[in-house]
């Protein structure tokens, strides 16, 4: 039974994405009708447009996205909304290069490396902690104390770079004196700008799948999500788990953070009050994951992908936000999952009628 | 004097949006459907706006007040017409609400970019003159200290701002339709019940939200810019925040937005007020009492909050 919703599902998406394609083939049409077909398939051939060093930029652009969407899909799993993700993502990215460039040369660097990863993520799980303690003893609702926190973790960050890790010649952060190694993935992908984040974001994504679908932990967490008065009366400590969740979630975004800004790519924190917009961008994944952990692997790479291919198809003057536009479409059409399960479901019992008996009773 | 009345001035320009946009929010979620396309509307409905102004200005159509309403009113309706979208979704095809919120978020300014790169010479600013402000009100800006207040250097939105304002708690509280949009927020089924047509009303509160967000996103613009690109800066956001922070009551949340507002303006003019500057604080600390401010004030009131039963529910006639 199981298999049959996860395949609905998966359809759903897929009827999601066609319409979006659609209407992304439609508006570039009407933008430019010469070179329309032209855009639209430098658009579809995105992440191999350049061969394999395209391809390793889609893995490269995806590790923000995958984190801070495993981040807000791992939360709605429990029921929480993370839309702080954002600020969480950007304490990460703090910690990492705090602790990269002020223990430079304490630490080896085969080593400082993971100890700025941890610490991003520490810092990030931090940072949700507190509106997850809010939420679970009083009742704060968590969509407003994540804003709140994103704008108080966007103004702290600005100070603390200020204080610490100042770049006198451009208003932003140092870049970080470590990075990630690369693994010898850039001599699979040449030319493109792939280390081993990609490999851990994917590694960090199964460990959180394994969690929520293979452990006593991760059964309560979910039970927790569907009916909190029923896993209190079960026994569960529905507080707590309502704060680990959070704290998980918010280990993945600081986490996604520290994998962006100490990846070897020279990015440098800016110091203009502006929210990053990694954390927002986690949502659509997140959604378009079916808030699955493994759904978030395919889904970044998947958003990342047409994001490369809008990048090349600038080239005949599409302007690169009809992606945007695309993905908002396709989440507002995989919220319609009830009306295209309800399709599928009405067909099948059109198909069984008079042969079986309905199975509806079952579910 | 003038200091006070320069700081009062600067903080409407904050307040009224957020008052009028959250207010939008109120009917929304009062009839029962979360909205947190705020940010979305209001940045579809200033860019239907500023792109008339813009248009008006470089052909000559129109200036000054006359434009300023019109362009009022094609925000609203544009902002009107996005949010049907958002009511499709969440009433007719009772999905989840913050989905398709967060869908109409992403697509508002990456369809205004689109259209303005586009149309625009691949530009993504969208440029205007500011001509709408009214130096002085003739007569009414004699009275004393009130008439420096409110008449002097405004603009006209920040009347229409508290004409809502009034507006939205009679309709809410004192009329028929207000009563059964609160009905159908708190126990749709009982309103079902009593032959209120649930998704009818629901439609109403979802636009008249449309509406205001898309105004409140032309009057946060106007003011503080003369280009646009599509952003207004997290105000959709902070709007809900003044929503819940109000406990979904219109004063309460004229309250909310005026405390926003003032602590808006010290973060930017604490400098030149004489009393702020000498306590030495670094900005940061003003910046941030708004949002620690809602945090701590959340935090012993929310056990007790007014939040709208059914909000957030689709509603199904099958359930009880």
């Amino acid at each position: 039974m199981k298999n049959r919703e996860s395949v609905k599902l998966f359809l759903a998406s897929l009827a999601a994405i066609a319409c979006g394609l659609l209407v992304g083939f439609i508006i570039i049409m009407i933008a430019n009708p010469s070179q329309g077909v032209r855009a639209f398939s430098i658009m579809l051939q995105g992440g191999f447009y350049r061969g394999l060093r395209s391809t390793g930029q889609v893995l490269y652009f995806a590790v923000p996205i995958m984190m801070t969407g495993l981040s807000v899909a791992f939360a709605f799993k429990c029921g929480n909304f993370n839309i702080g993700a954002t600020g969480q993502f950007t304490v990460g990215a703090f910690t990492s290069i705090f602790l990269a460039n002020t223990l430079y040369g304490v630490i080896p660097d085969s080593v400082l490396w993971i100890v700025a990863l941890l610490g991003a993520g520490i810092a990030g799980a931090l940072w949700a902690l507190i509106p997850g303690i809010l939420k679970a003893y009083k009742n704060v609702n968590i969509v407003i104390s994540g804003i709140m926190f994103n704008y108080i973790g966007m103004l702290l960050v600005i100070e603390g770079v200020k204080a610490f890790i100042y770049d006198q010649a451009g208003a932003r952060s140092q870049t970080a004196l470590v990075a990630i190694p690369k693994m010898g993935l850039n001599k699979i992908f040449p030319g493109s700008d792939i280390n081993a984040g990609t490999i851990i974001a994917i590694v960090v994504c199964i460990v959180a799948w394994y969690i929520l679908n293979k452990t006593t932990f991760g059964y309560e967490l979910k039970a927790c999500g569907y009916n909190q008065n029923a896993t209190q009366y079960a026994g569960m400590n529905d507080k707590n788990l309502a704060i680990f969740s959070l704290l998980c979630a918010g280990f993945f975004a600081g986490l996604g953070g520290g994998l962006t800004y100490i990846a070897g790519t020279g990015k440098a924190i800016s110091t203009a009050e502006v929210l990053m917009v990694e954390g927002f961008n986690g949502i659509p994944v997140a959604l378009l994951g079916m808030n699955s952990p493994l759904g978030c692997i395919a889904s970044a790479l998947f958003v990342s992908y047409i994001n490369l291919g809008g990048n090349y198809m600038q080239a005949v003057n599409i302007p690169v936000e009809v992606i945007d536009v695309m993905v908002a479409v396709i989440i507002y059409f995989s919220s319609f999952t009830l009306l295209v399960k309800g399709f599928i479901d009405s067909y099948n019992k059109r198909k069984e009628k008079g042969l079986l008996p309905s199975d509806g009773g079952s579910e | 004097m003038d200091l006070v009345y320069f700081l009062f001035s600067q903080t409407l320009l904050f307040t009224i949006p957020l008052l009028i946009v959250a207010l939008g929010g109120m009917f929304s979620e009062r009839s029962g459907v979360v909205n947190i396309a705020l940010e979305g509307i209001m940045i579809i409905g200033a860019f239907g706006g500023i792109y008339f102004i813009n248009m008006s200005q470089t052909h000559g159509w129109m200036n000054g007040l006359p434009l300023f309403l019109v362009a009022l009113v094609i925000s609203a309706v544009i902002g009107g017409l996005f949010s049907l979208l958002h009511a499709y979704a969440a009433i007719n095809l009772k999905s989840d609400q913050t989905i398709s919120g967060t869908a109409l978020n992403m697509l508002a300014p990456a369809l205004g970019l689109f259209i303005a790169k586009v149309t625009l010479d691949g530009l993504p600013n969208v440029m205007f003159r500011n001509t709408f402000r009214i130096v002085e009100v003739p007569f009414l800006s004699q009275i004393p200290i009130i008439g420096d207040l409110f008449f002097k250097n405004t603009y006209l939105s920040t009347f229409i701002g508290l004409f809502i304002l009034v507006v939205s708690w009679f309709f809410i509280y004192k009329t028929r339709t207000g009563l059964r949009i609160r009905a159908c927020g708190e126990n749709p089924h009982a309103a079902d019940a009593a032959g209120i047509n649930v998704p009818k009303i629901r439609y109403l509160g979802v636009v008249l939200s449309g509406v205001l967000a898309g105004m409140g996103g032309l009057i946060y613009i106007i003011p503080i810019s003369t280009e646009y690109n599509c952003t207004v800066a997290g105000y959709g956001f902070l709007a809900l925040a003044v929503l819940i922070f109000g406990n979904w009551k219109p004063w309460r949340i004229a309250g909310a937005a005026l405390f926003f507002g003032v602590m808006k303006t010290l973060a930017y003019t604490y400098g030149s007020i004489p009393i702020l500057s000498s306590l030495g604080l670094p900005s940061v600390i003003f910046k941030l009492i708004p949002f620690v401010a809602t945090l701590i004030i959340l935090t012993f009131t929310s056990k007790d909050s007014a939040a709208p039963k059914a909000a957030g529910i689709p509603y199904d006639k099958s359930t009880r």
